[in-house]
Protein backbone atom coordinates (compact mmCIF):
# COMPACT_ATOMS: atom_id res chain seq x y z
CA UNK A 1 0.00 0.00 0.00
CA UNK A 2 2.80 2.31 0.98
CA UNK A 3 4.63 1.33 -2.32
CA UNK A 4 1.81 2.05 -4.29
CA UNK A 5 1.22 5.66 -2.88
CA UNK A 6 4.76 6.42 -3.14
CA UNK A 7 4.79 5.45 -7.15
CA UNK A 8 1.52 7.56 -7.23
CA UNK A 9 2.74 10.90 -5.61
CA UNK A 10 5.78 10.39 -7.42
CA UNK A 11 3.44 10.22 -10.24
CA UNK A 12 1.82 12.73 -9.71
CA UNK A 13 4.66 14.86 -9.46
CA UNK A 14 6.46 13.82 -12.62
CA UNK A 15 2.99 14.61 -14.57
CA UNK A 16 2.57 18.42 -12.72
CA UNK A 17 6.51 18.73 -13.46
CA UNK A 18 5.73 17.89 -16.81
CA UNK A 19 2.50 19.34 -17.72
CA UNK A 20 4.14 22.93 -16.42
CA UNK A 21 7.38 22.44 -18.48
CA UNK A 22 5.05 21.72 -21.63
CA UNK A 23 2.82 24.72 -20.58
CA UNK A 24 5.95 27.13 -20.87
CA UNK A 25 7.49 25.60 -23.31
CA UNK A 26 4.27 26.41 -25.25
CA UNK A 27 4.82 30.07 -24.76
CA UNK A 28 8.00 29.63 -26.48
CA UNK A 29 6.57 26.97 -29.53
CA UNK A 30 3.48 29.66 -30.23
CA UNK A 31 6.23 32.34 -30.75
CA UNK A 32 8.16 30.39 -32.46
CA UNK A 33 5.30 29.14 -34.61
CA UNK A 34 3.55 32.24 -35.22
CA UNK A 35 7.04 33.71 -36.38
CA UNK A 36 7.96 30.84 -38.73
CA UNK A 37 4.23 30.80 -40.42
CA UNK A 38 4.85 34.41 -40.93
CA UNK A 39 7.80 34.50 -42.51
CA UNK A 40 10.25 35.76 -39.39
CA UNK A 41 12.15 33.96 -36.92
CA UNK A 42 10.74 34.76 -33.87
CA UNK A 43 13.11 34.83 -30.05
CA UNK A 44 16.31 33.88 -30.52
CA UNK A 45 18.40 36.36 -27.73
CA UNK A 46 17.54 34.19 -24.60
CA UNK A 47 19.77 30.59 -25.03
CA UNK A 48 20.25 28.84 -27.97
CA UNK A 49 17.79 29.27 -30.05
CA UNK A 50 15.83 31.28 -27.44
CA UNK A 51 15.22 27.98 -25.64
CA UNK A 52 15.78 30.48 -22.28
CA UNK A 53 12.99 32.51 -23.18
CA UNK A 54 9.88 30.59 -21.27
CA UNK A 55 12.36 30.92 -17.81
CA UNK A 56 13.09 34.59 -18.28
CA UNK A 57 9.31 35.04 -19.18
CA UNK A 58 8.51 33.09 -16.02
CA UNK A 59 10.85 35.45 -13.80
CA UNK A 60 9.44 38.88 -15.59
CA UNK A 61 6.25 37.63 -14.21
CA UNK A 62 7.20 37.47 -10.91
CA UNK A 63 9.19 40.80 -10.68
CA UNK A 64 6.22 42.78 -12.46
CA UNK A 65 4.14 44.99 -9.97
CA UNK A 66 1.20 43.42 -8.72
CA UNK A 67 -2.03 45.41 -9.21
CA UNK A 68 -5.51 44.60 -7.37
CA UNK A 69 -7.81 47.50 -8.46
CA UNK A 70 -9.67 48.91 -5.72
CA UNK A 71 -12.80 48.49 -6.68
CA UNK A 72 -12.46 44.83 -7.13
CA UNK A 73 -13.97 41.82 -5.22
CA UNK A 74 -10.31 40.98 -3.76
CA UNK A 75 -11.03 37.63 -2.62
CA UNK A 76 -12.39 36.68 -5.74
CA UNK A 77 -9.86 38.56 -7.97
CA UNK A 78 -7.19 35.91 -5.99
CA UNK A 79 -9.43 33.01 -6.18
CA UNK A 80 -9.77 33.48 -9.94
CA UNK A 81 -6.60 32.63 -11.18
CA UNK A 82 -6.41 29.96 -9.04
CA UNK A 83 -9.46 27.44 -9.66
CA UNK A 84 -8.46 28.38 -13.70
CA UNK A 85 -4.94 27.01 -13.27
CA UNK A 86 -6.00 24.42 -10.38
CA UNK A 87 -8.60 22.52 -13.00
CA UNK A 88 -6.69 23.04 -15.75
CA UNK A 89 -4.05 21.08 -13.83
CA UNK A 90 -6.73 18.30 -12.23
CA UNK A 91 -7.97 16.96 -15.94
CA UNK A 92 -4.47 15.32 -16.27
CA UNK A 93 -5.13 12.80 -13.25
CA UNK A 94 -7.29 10.23 -15.85
CA UNK A 95 -5.22 10.58 -18.66
CA UNK A 96 -3.26 7.49 -19.66
CA UNK A 97 0.15 8.72 -20.06
CA UNK A 98 1.16 4.79 -21.39
CA UNK A 99 0.51 1.44 -20.72
CA UNK A 100 2.42 -0.65 -17.81
CA UNK A 101 5.72 -0.99 -17.04
CA UNK A 102 6.45 -4.83 -15.18
CA UNK A 103 9.19 -5.27 -13.31
CA UNK A 104 9.52 -8.47 -11.30
CA UNK A 105 5.71 -9.07 -9.43
CA UNK A 106 4.98 -5.55 -9.65
CA UNK A 107 3.33 -3.81 -12.02
CA UNK A 108 3.12 0.18 -12.78
CA UNK A 109 0.37 1.68 -14.74
CA UNK A 110 1.55 5.17 -16.26
CA UNK A 111 -1.51 6.62 -15.33
CA UNK A 112 -2.94 8.46 -11.92
CA UNK A 113 -5.90 6.81 -11.51
CA UNK A 114 -7.80 4.56 -13.84
CA UNK A 115 -11.71 5.92 -12.87
CA UNK A 116 -14.05 4.20 -14.71
CA UNK A 117 -16.15 7.81 -15.79
CA UNK A 118 -12.56 9.14 -17.41
CA UNK A 119 -13.98 11.33 -19.82
CA UNK A 120 -17.07 12.56 -17.04
CA UNK A 121 -14.31 13.88 -14.55
CA UNK A 122 -12.45 15.41 -17.62
CA UNK A 123 -15.99 17.25 -18.78
CA UNK A 124 -16.40 17.75 -14.69
CA UNK A 125 -12.90 19.45 -14.17
CA UNK A 126 -13.47 21.47 -17.56
CA UNK A 127 -16.72 22.42 -16.92
CA UNK A 128 -15.44 23.91 -13.13
CA UNK A 129 -13.05 25.66 -15.49
CA UNK A 130 -15.15 28.56 -16.76
CA UNK A 131 -15.64 29.63 -13.12
CA UNK A 132 -12.00 30.86 -13.26
CA UNK A 133 -12.51 32.73 -16.16
CA UNK A 134 -16.05 34.11 -14.97
CA UNK A 135 -14.88 34.74 -11.37
CA UNK A 136 -11.92 36.90 -12.53
CA UNK A 137 -13.59 38.28 -15.41
CA UNK A 138 -16.42 39.51 -12.59
CA UNK A 139 -14.36 40.53 -9.77
CA UNK A 140 -12.73 42.77 -11.68
CA UNK A 141 -15.39 44.97 -11.92
CA UNK A 142 -14.10 46.32 -15.51
CA UNK A 143 -16.52 46.54 -18.23
CA UNK A 144 -14.33 44.39 -20.97
CA UNK A 145 -13.67 41.49 -18.53
CA UNK A 146 -17.13 41.25 -17.99
CA UNK A 147 -17.89 40.73 -21.46
CA UNK A 148 -15.18 39.00 -22.13
CA UNK A 149 -16.62 36.60 -19.33
CA UNK A 150 -19.84 36.53 -20.39
CA UNK A 151 -18.21 35.77 -23.49
CA UNK A 152 -15.83 32.73 -21.98
CA UNK A 153 -19.15 31.26 -20.14
CA UNK A 154 -21.54 31.19 -23.24
CA UNK A 155 -19.06 30.10 -25.77
CA UNK A 156 -17.83 27.42 -23.13
CA UNK A 157 -21.36 25.70 -22.40
CA UNK A 158 -22.51 26.48 -25.91
CA UNK A 159 -19.60 24.21 -27.49
CA UNK A 160 -19.49 21.84 -24.38
CA UNK A 161 -23.06 20.18 -25.41
CA UNK A 162 -21.73 19.67 -28.83
CA UNK A 163 -18.21 18.47 -27.37
CA UNK A 164 -20.66 16.01 -25.01
CA UNK A 165 -22.62 14.71 -27.62
CA UNK A 166 -19.43 14.04 -29.92
CA UNK A 167 -18.76 11.58 -27.42
CA UNK A 168 -21.49 9.85 -26.88
CA UNK A 169 -21.30 8.59 -30.45
CA UNK A 170 -17.78 7.35 -29.25
CA UNK A 171 -18.95 5.74 -26.32
CA UNK A 172 -21.79 3.90 -27.83
CA UNK A 173 -18.83 2.08 -30.06
CA UNK A 174 -16.06 1.81 -27.23
CA UNK A 175 -18.78 0.62 -24.73
CA UNK A 176 -17.05 2.39 -22.02
CA UNK A 177 -15.93 5.53 -20.30
CA UNK A 178 -12.42 4.33 -18.85
CA UNK A 179 -10.08 6.55 -21.07
CA UNK A 180 -7.63 3.43 -20.37
CA UNK A 181 -9.57 1.09 -21.96
CA UNK A 182 -10.27 3.22 -24.45
CA UNK A 183 -6.97 2.91 -25.31
CA UNK A 184 -6.07 -0.53 -25.33
CA UNK A 185 -9.01 -0.95 -27.33
CA UNK A 186 -7.08 1.15 -30.14
CA UNK A 187 -3.74 -1.08 -29.85
CA UNK A 188 -2.90 -1.68 -33.70
CA UNK A 189 -1.37 -4.57 -34.90
CA UNK A 190 -2.46 -7.20 -32.28
CA UNK A 191 -2.35 -10.76 -33.30
CA UNK A 192 -3.26 -10.78 -36.98
CA UNK A 193 -6.14 -8.84 -36.86
CA UNK A 194 -5.94 -4.67 -36.63
CA UNK A 195 -7.74 -2.82 -34.62
CA UNK A 196 -8.03 0.61 -36.27
CA UNK A 197 -7.98 3.88 -34.27
CA UNK A 198 -11.24 5.54 -33.41
CA UNK A 199 -10.50 8.24 -36.14
CA UNK A 200 -11.41 5.87 -39.07
CA UNK A 201 -14.61 5.13 -37.34
CA UNK A 202 -15.68 8.47 -36.07
CA UNK A 203 -14.54 11.06 -38.49
CA UNK A 204 -17.31 13.15 -37.96
CA UNK A 205 -17.14 12.94 -34.56
CA UNK A 206 -13.31 13.71 -34.47
CA UNK A 207 -14.07 17.19 -36.44
CA UNK A 208 -16.75 18.01 -34.18
CA UNK A 209 -14.52 17.06 -31.19
CA UNK A 210 -11.97 19.35 -32.16
CA UNK A 211 -13.65 22.59 -33.78
CA UNK A 212 -15.45 22.00 -29.67
CA UNK A 213 -12.10 21.46 -28.19
CA UNK A 214 -10.57 25.06 -29.56
CA UNK A 215 -13.69 26.63 -28.52
CA UNK A 216 -13.17 25.46 -25.28
CA UNK A 217 -9.86 26.49 -25.32
CA UNK A 218 -10.74 29.86 -25.99
CA UNK A 219 -7.81 30.03 -28.96
CA UNK A 220 -8.40 30.92 -32.07
CA UNK A 221 -10.71 31.21 -34.19
CA UNK A 222 -12.77 30.99 -31.11
CA UNK A 223 -10.74 33.28 -28.73
CA UNK A 224 -13.59 35.62 -27.81
CA UNK A 225 -13.17 35.94 -24.10
CA UNK A 226 -9.66 37.74 -24.79
CA UNK A 227 -9.86 39.49 -27.89
CA UNK A 228 -7.44 42.24 -28.16
CA UNK A 229 -9.18 44.20 -30.74
CA UNK A 230 -12.69 44.79 -28.99
CA UNK A 231 -12.08 43.78 -25.45
CA UNK A 232 -8.65 44.92 -24.32
CA UNK A 233 -7.78 41.53 -22.79
CA UNK A 234 -11.04 40.51 -22.39
CA UNK A 235 -11.14 38.62 -18.76
CA UNK A 236 -7.93 39.09 -17.48
CA UNK A 237 -7.74 42.99 -18.80
CA UNK A 238 -7.37 43.99 -14.71
CA UNK A 239 -4.90 41.11 -14.05
CA UNK A 240 -1.03 41.97 -13.98
CA UNK A 241 1.93 40.06 -12.72
CA UNK A 242 2.02 36.34 -11.68
CA UNK A 243 -1.95 35.88 -11.76
CA UNK A 244 -1.99 36.88 -15.78
CA UNK A 245 0.91 34.61 -16.03
CA UNK A 246 -1.64 31.52 -14.52
CA UNK A 247 -4.65 32.77 -16.48
CA UNK A 248 -2.15 32.31 -19.65
CA UNK A 249 -0.74 29.07 -18.50
CA UNK A 250 -3.89 27.77 -17.44
CA UNK A 251 -4.84 28.29 -21.43
CA UNK A 252 -2.07 26.45 -22.60
CA UNK A 253 -2.39 23.49 -20.07
CA UNK A 254 -5.82 23.48 -21.44
CA UNK A 255 -4.34 23.40 -24.76
CA UNK A 256 -2.07 20.24 -23.64
CA UNK A 257 -4.46 18.30 -22.20
CA UNK A 258 -6.91 18.54 -24.65
CA UNK A 259 -4.38 17.48 -26.97
CA UNK A 260 -3.85 14.01 -24.87
CA UNK A 261 -7.41 14.03 -24.83
CA UNK A 262 -7.75 14.06 -28.54
CA UNK A 263 -4.83 11.86 -28.82
CA UNK A 264 -6.55 9.57 -26.39
CA UNK A 265 -9.74 9.40 -27.94
CA UNK A 266 -9.26 9.53 -31.35
CA UNK A 267 -5.34 9.08 -32.14
CA UNK A 268 -4.92 5.58 -29.90
CA UNK A 269 -3.22 7.32 -27.39
CA UNK A 270 0.02 5.19 -26.27
CA UNK A 271 -0.48 2.96 -28.94
CA UNK A 272 1.60 2.80 -32.37
CA UNK A 273 1.17 0.85 -35.52
CA UNK A 274 2.99 -2.31 -35.69
CA UNK A 275 3.79 -2.41 -31.59
CA UNK A 276 3.10 -5.60 -31.23
CA UNK A 277 5.21 -7.15 -34.40
CA UNK A 278 8.28 -5.92 -33.64
CA UNK A 279 9.32 -8.55 -31.14
CA UNK A 280 10.00 -6.36 -28.23
CA UNK A 281 9.35 -6.36 -24.89
CA UNK A 282 6.95 -4.82 -23.28
CA UNK A 283 8.26 -2.21 -20.93
CA UNK A 284 9.79 -0.79 -24.69
CA UNK A 285 7.29 -0.90 -26.20
CA UNK A 286 5.18 1.03 -23.19
CA UNK A 287 8.28 3.38 -22.87
CA UNK A 288 7.98 3.82 -27.03
CA UNK A 289 4.20 4.08 -26.75
CA UNK A 290 4.69 7.13 -24.50
CA UNK A 291 6.81 8.58 -26.55
CA UNK A 292 4.79 8.51 -29.39
CA UNK A 293 2.35 9.44 -26.84
CA UNK A 294 3.76 12.69 -26.08
CA UNK A 295 4.75 13.28 -30.46
CA UNK A 296 0.79 13.42 -31.43
CA UNK A 297 -0.02 15.31 -28.32
CA UNK A 298 2.73 17.41 -29.62
CA UNK A 299 1.84 17.16 -33.09
CA UNK A 300 -2.05 18.58 -31.48
CA UNK A 301 -0.14 21.52 -30.03
CA UNK A 302 1.12 22.51 -33.25
CA UNK A 303 -2.03 22.13 -34.89
CA UNK A 304 -3.51 24.17 -32.37
CA UNK A 305 -1.12 27.51 -33.27
CA UNK A 306 -1.38 26.12 -36.40
CA UNK A 307 -4.93 27.41 -37.33
CA UNK A 308 -4.54 30.04 -35.05
CA UNK A 309 -2.20 32.01 -37.45
CA UNK A 310 -4.48 30.54 -40.65
CA UNK A 311 -7.64 31.42 -39.36
CA UNK A 312 -9.22 34.96 -38.61
CA UNK A 313 -11.48 35.35 -35.20
CA UNK A 314 -15.14 34.44 -35.85
CA UNK A 315 -17.81 36.99 -34.86
CA UNK A 316 -19.68 36.78 -32.06
CA UNK A 317 -23.20 35.59 -33.95
CA UNK A 318 -21.32 33.29 -36.12
CA UNK A 319 -19.82 31.63 -33.19
CA UNK A 320 -23.25 30.89 -31.65
CA UNK A 321 -24.56 29.78 -35.36
CA UNK A 322 -22.12 27.59 -35.59
CA UNK A 323 -22.25 25.71 -32.05
CA UNK A 324 -25.85 25.65 -31.83
CA UNK A 325 -26.94 25.64 -35.61
CA UNK A 326 -24.50 23.51 -37.00
CA UNK A 327 -22.12 21.62 -34.85
CA UNK A 328 -25.50 20.38 -31.94
CA UNK A 329 -27.47 18.68 -35.36
CA UNK A 330 -24.36 17.32 -36.77
CA UNK A 331 -23.22 15.84 -33.11
CA UNK A 332 -26.80 14.18 -33.04
CA UNK A 333 -27.21 12.96 -36.60
CA UNK A 334 -23.47 11.16 -35.99
CA UNK A 335 -24.93 9.53 -32.59
CA UNK A 336 -27.58 8.53 -35.00
CA UNK A 337 -25.71 7.63 -37.83
CA UNK A 338 -22.87 5.20 -35.44
CA UNK A 339 -26.01 3.63 -33.72
CA UNK A 340 -27.52 2.67 -37.07
CA UNK A 341 -24.17 1.57 -38.58
CA UNK A 342 -23.27 -0.47 -35.15
CA UNK A 343 -26.53 -1.98 -35.40
CA UNK A 344 -26.59 -2.63 -38.85
CA UNK A 345 -22.88 -4.62 -38.53
CA UNK A 346 -23.16 -6.54 -35.00
CA UNK A 347 -26.12 -8.28 -36.39
CA UNK B 1 -9.29 48.84 -63.85
CA UNK B 2 -5.76 49.30 -64.36
CA UNK B 3 -4.16 45.87 -63.50
CA UNK B 4 -7.63 44.32 -65.03
CA UNK B 5 -8.01 42.15 -61.69
CA UNK B 6 -10.57 44.54 -60.27
CA UNK B 7 -13.75 41.79 -59.34
CA UNK B 8 -17.24 42.67 -59.69
CA UNK B 9 -18.45 41.64 -55.57
CA UNK B 10 -21.21 39.64 -56.06
CA UNK B 11 -23.27 39.22 -52.49
CA UNK B 12 -24.34 35.37 -53.22
CA UNK B 13 -25.76 32.76 -50.83
CA UNK B 14 -22.86 30.47 -49.57
CA UNK B 15 -23.19 26.99 -50.80
CA UNK B 16 -23.22 23.85 -48.66
CA UNK B 17 -18.67 23.51 -48.98
CA UNK B 18 -18.57 26.98 -48.20
CA UNK B 19 -21.12 26.96 -45.08
CA UNK B 20 -19.21 24.16 -43.04
CA UNK B 21 -15.74 26.30 -43.22
CA UNK B 22 -13.83 23.02 -43.65
CA UNK B 23 -12.17 23.47 -47.72
CA UNK B 24 -11.54 26.77 -46.45
CA UNK B 25 -9.92 26.29 -43.50
CA UNK B 26 -7.96 23.50 -45.15
CA UNK B 27 -6.99 25.61 -48.10
CA UNK B 28 -5.84 28.27 -45.48
CA UNK B 29 -3.86 25.72 -43.84
CA UNK B 30 -1.90 24.82 -46.55
CA UNK B 31 -0.92 27.93 -47.39
CA UNK B 32 0.19 29.11 -44.03
CA UNK B 33 2.01 25.49 -43.83
CA UNK B 34 3.87 26.75 -46.73
CA UNK B 35 5.25 29.36 -45.06
CA UNK B 36 7.09 27.47 -42.41
CA UNK B 37 9.52 26.47 -44.88
CA UNK B 38 10.02 29.64 -46.23
CA UNK B 39 13.05 31.71 -46.39
CA UNK B 40 12.92 34.13 -43.67
CA UNK B 41 13.07 38.00 -44.19
CA UNK B 42 14.58 38.76 -40.50
CA UNK B 43 17.72 40.41 -39.98
CA UNK B 44 19.80 39.42 -36.40
CA UNK B 45 20.33 43.16 -36.09
CA UNK B 46 24.12 43.38 -34.33
CA UNK B 47 25.46 40.55 -35.64
CA UNK B 48 24.03 41.09 -39.05
CA UNK B 49 23.87 44.30 -40.71
CA UNK B 50 21.99 45.18 -43.76
CA UNK B 51 23.77 46.50 -46.61
CA UNK B 52 24.17 50.11 -47.07
CA UNK B 53 24.88 51.96 -49.84
CA UNK B 54 28.01 53.68 -50.25
CA UNK B 55 26.69 57.19 -50.61
CA UNK B 56 24.35 56.62 -48.28
CA UNK B 57 23.22 59.48 -46.42
CA UNK B 58 23.40 59.17 -42.83
CA UNK B 59 25.02 60.80 -39.67
CA UNK B 60 26.90 64.23 -40.76
CA UNK B 61 30.63 64.79 -40.50
CA UNK B 62 32.08 68.08 -40.02
CA UNK B 63 35.49 67.99 -42.10
CA UNK B 64 38.96 69.46 -41.18
CA UNK B 65 41.51 69.53 -43.77
CA UNK B 66 44.56 68.37 -44.57
CA UNK B 67 46.09 69.66 -41.94
CA UNK B 68 43.76 69.25 -39.41
CA UNK B 69 41.97 72.59 -39.43
CA UNK B 70 38.20 72.74 -38.94
CA UNK B 71 37.06 74.09 -42.59
CA UNK B 72 33.32 75.50 -41.39
CA UNK B 73 33.60 78.83 -41.98
CA UNK B 74 29.96 79.42 -40.17
CA UNK B 75 28.75 81.11 -43.52
CA UNK B 76 25.19 79.49 -42.70
CA UNK B 77 24.26 78.21 -46.27
CA UNK B 78 23.75 74.93 -45.19
CA UNK B 79 21.08 76.68 -42.45
CA UNK B 80 19.49 78.04 -45.19
CA UNK B 81 19.21 74.96 -47.90
CA UNK B 82 18.33 72.75 -45.25
CA UNK B 83 14.38 71.90 -45.54
CA UNK B 84 13.95 70.87 -42.03
CA UNK B 85 15.38 73.61 -40.28
CA UNK B 86 17.60 71.26 -38.45
CA UNK B 87 20.85 73.21 -38.31
CA UNK B 88 21.78 76.07 -36.34
CA UNK B 89 25.18 77.39 -35.54
CA UNK B 90 27.07 80.70 -33.95
CA UNK B 91 29.72 82.22 -35.89
CA UNK B 92 33.33 83.32 -34.40
CA UNK B 93 36.31 84.87 -35.09
CA UNK B 94 39.39 83.18 -35.45
CA UNK B 95 42.12 84.40 -32.47
CA UNK B 96 46.01 84.61 -32.88
CA UNK B 97 47.54 81.34 -32.77
CA UNK B 98 45.05 79.31 -33.86
CA UNK B 99 45.30 79.16 -37.47
CA UNK B 100 46.05 75.30 -37.12
CA UNK B 101 42.30 74.77 -35.37
CA UNK B 102 40.43 76.69 -38.03
CA UNK B 103 40.57 77.25 -41.34
CA UNK B 104 38.94 80.41 -42.06
CA UNK B 105 38.84 84.17 -40.15
CA UNK B 106 35.62 82.80 -39.27
CA UNK B 107 34.67 79.84 -37.75
CA UNK B 108 31.74 78.40 -36.42
CA UNK B 109 31.85 78.02 -32.16
CA UNK B 110 28.60 76.33 -32.03
CA UNK B 111 27.34 73.94 -34.72
CA UNK B 112 24.38 71.78 -33.98
CA UNK B 113 21.86 69.39 -35.98
CA UNK B 114 19.02 68.04 -34.70
CA UNK B 115 19.15 64.54 -35.82
CA UNK B 116 15.09 64.53 -35.10
CA UNK B 117 14.58 67.11 -37.74
CA UNK B 118 16.79 66.09 -40.18
CA UNK B 119 15.61 64.41 -43.15
CA UNK B 120 19.14 63.20 -44.15
CA UNK B 121 17.88 64.64 -47.59
CA UNK B 122 21.69 65.94 -48.03
CA UNK B 123 21.14 69.50 -49.30
CA UNK B 124 23.52 70.74 -46.65
CA UNK B 125 26.52 69.21 -48.29
CA UNK B 126 25.54 70.56 -51.85
CA UNK B 127 24.96 74.19 -50.50
CA UNK B 128 28.46 73.51 -48.92
CA UNK B 129 30.75 76.05 -50.27
CA UNK B 130 34.26 74.99 -47.90
CA UNK B 131 33.68 70.97 -48.78
CA UNK B 132 33.30 70.99 -44.57
CA UNK B 133 30.09 69.17 -43.98
CA UNK B 134 29.27 65.87 -45.68
CA UNK B 135 26.45 63.01 -44.81
CA UNK B 136 28.44 59.50 -44.25
CA UNK B 137 27.15 55.98 -44.65
CA UNK B 138 27.07 55.57 -40.44
CA UNK B 139 23.82 55.14 -38.92
CA UNK B 140 22.99 58.00 -35.62
CA UNK B 141 22.78 55.93 -32.66
CA UNK B 142 19.29 56.02 -30.63
CA UNK B 143 18.97 57.80 -27.16
CA UNK B 144 16.25 57.53 -24.28
CA UNK B 145 15.91 62.09 -24.53
CA UNK B 146 15.11 64.09 -26.87
CA UNK B 147 18.09 66.40 -26.05
CA UNK B 148 20.34 64.17 -26.89
CA UNK B 149 19.49 63.90 -30.19
CA UNK B 150 20.88 67.47 -31.07
CA UNK B 151 24.46 66.71 -32.18
CA UNK B 152 27.20 69.58 -31.31
CA UNK B 153 30.29 70.13 -32.61
CA UNK B 154 31.85 67.14 -30.13
CA UNK B 155 29.56 64.40 -32.38
CA UNK B 156 29.95 65.90 -35.55
CA UNK B 157 33.16 67.33 -36.18
CA UNK B 158 35.89 64.00 -37.36
CA UNK B 159 38.69 63.47 -34.92
CA UNK B 160 41.93 64.64 -36.29
CA UNK B 161 43.63 61.30 -35.87
CA UNK B 162 40.31 59.33 -37.53
CA UNK B 163 39.25 60.84 -40.55
CA UNK B 164 35.95 59.91 -42.07
CA UNK B 165 36.66 58.57 -45.25
CA UNK B 166 34.24 60.86 -47.56
CA UNK B 167 35.53 60.24 -51.13
CA UNK B 168 32.70 57.91 -52.47
CA UNK B 169 30.50 61.49 -52.17
CA UNK B 170 33.11 63.92 -53.05
CA UNK B 171 33.87 62.32 -56.78
CA UNK B 172 35.38 65.02 -59.11
CA UNK B 173 32.12 64.86 -60.70
CA UNK B 174 30.51 66.22 -57.58
CA UNK B 175 33.10 68.84 -57.08
CA UNK B 176 32.75 69.59 -61.15
CA UNK B 177 28.59 70.30 -60.35
CA UNK B 178 29.28 72.50 -57.06
CA UNK B 179 31.58 74.62 -59.54
CA UNK B 180 27.87 75.43 -61.74
CA UNK B 181 27.61 78.76 -59.99
CA UNK B 182 24.35 79.14 -62.17
CA UNK B 183 22.63 76.56 -60.61
CA UNK B 184 20.58 77.85 -57.84
CA UNK B 185 22.28 76.18 -54.40
CA UNK B 186 25.18 77.54 -55.78
CA UNK B 187 24.74 80.96 -55.74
Amino acid sequence: MIALLTYKGILVLVIFIITLAVAAYSTYAERKVAAFLQDRIGPDRAGPFGLLQPLADGAKFFFKEEIIPNVSNKTLFILGPCIAMMTALMAGVVIPWGDTIISGDNTYVLQITDLNIGILYIFGVVSIGVYGIMIGGWSSNNKFSLLGAIRASAQMISYEIAMGLAIIALIMMTGTLSLREISLQQAGGAGNHWNMWNVVYQPLGFIIFLVCAFAECNRTPFDLPECETELVGGYHTEYSSMKLGLYLFAEYINMFISSAVISTLYFGGFNFPFMNNLGLSHNWITVIGAAFFFSKIVFFIFFFMWIRWTVPRFRYDQLMNLGWKMMLPLAIFNIALSGLISLIFKN
Amino acid sequence: MLTNRSKVVVKKEMNFLEKIYLPAVFGGVIITIKHLFRRKATVRFPEVKRYISAVWRGQHVLKRDEHGAERCTACGLCAVACPAEAITMTAAERKKGEEGLYREEKYASVYEINMLRCIFCGLCEEACPKEAIFLTDRIESTDYSRQAFIYGKDKLVEAVDDRIDVTKRQTPEVLEFKQQKLLSHNR
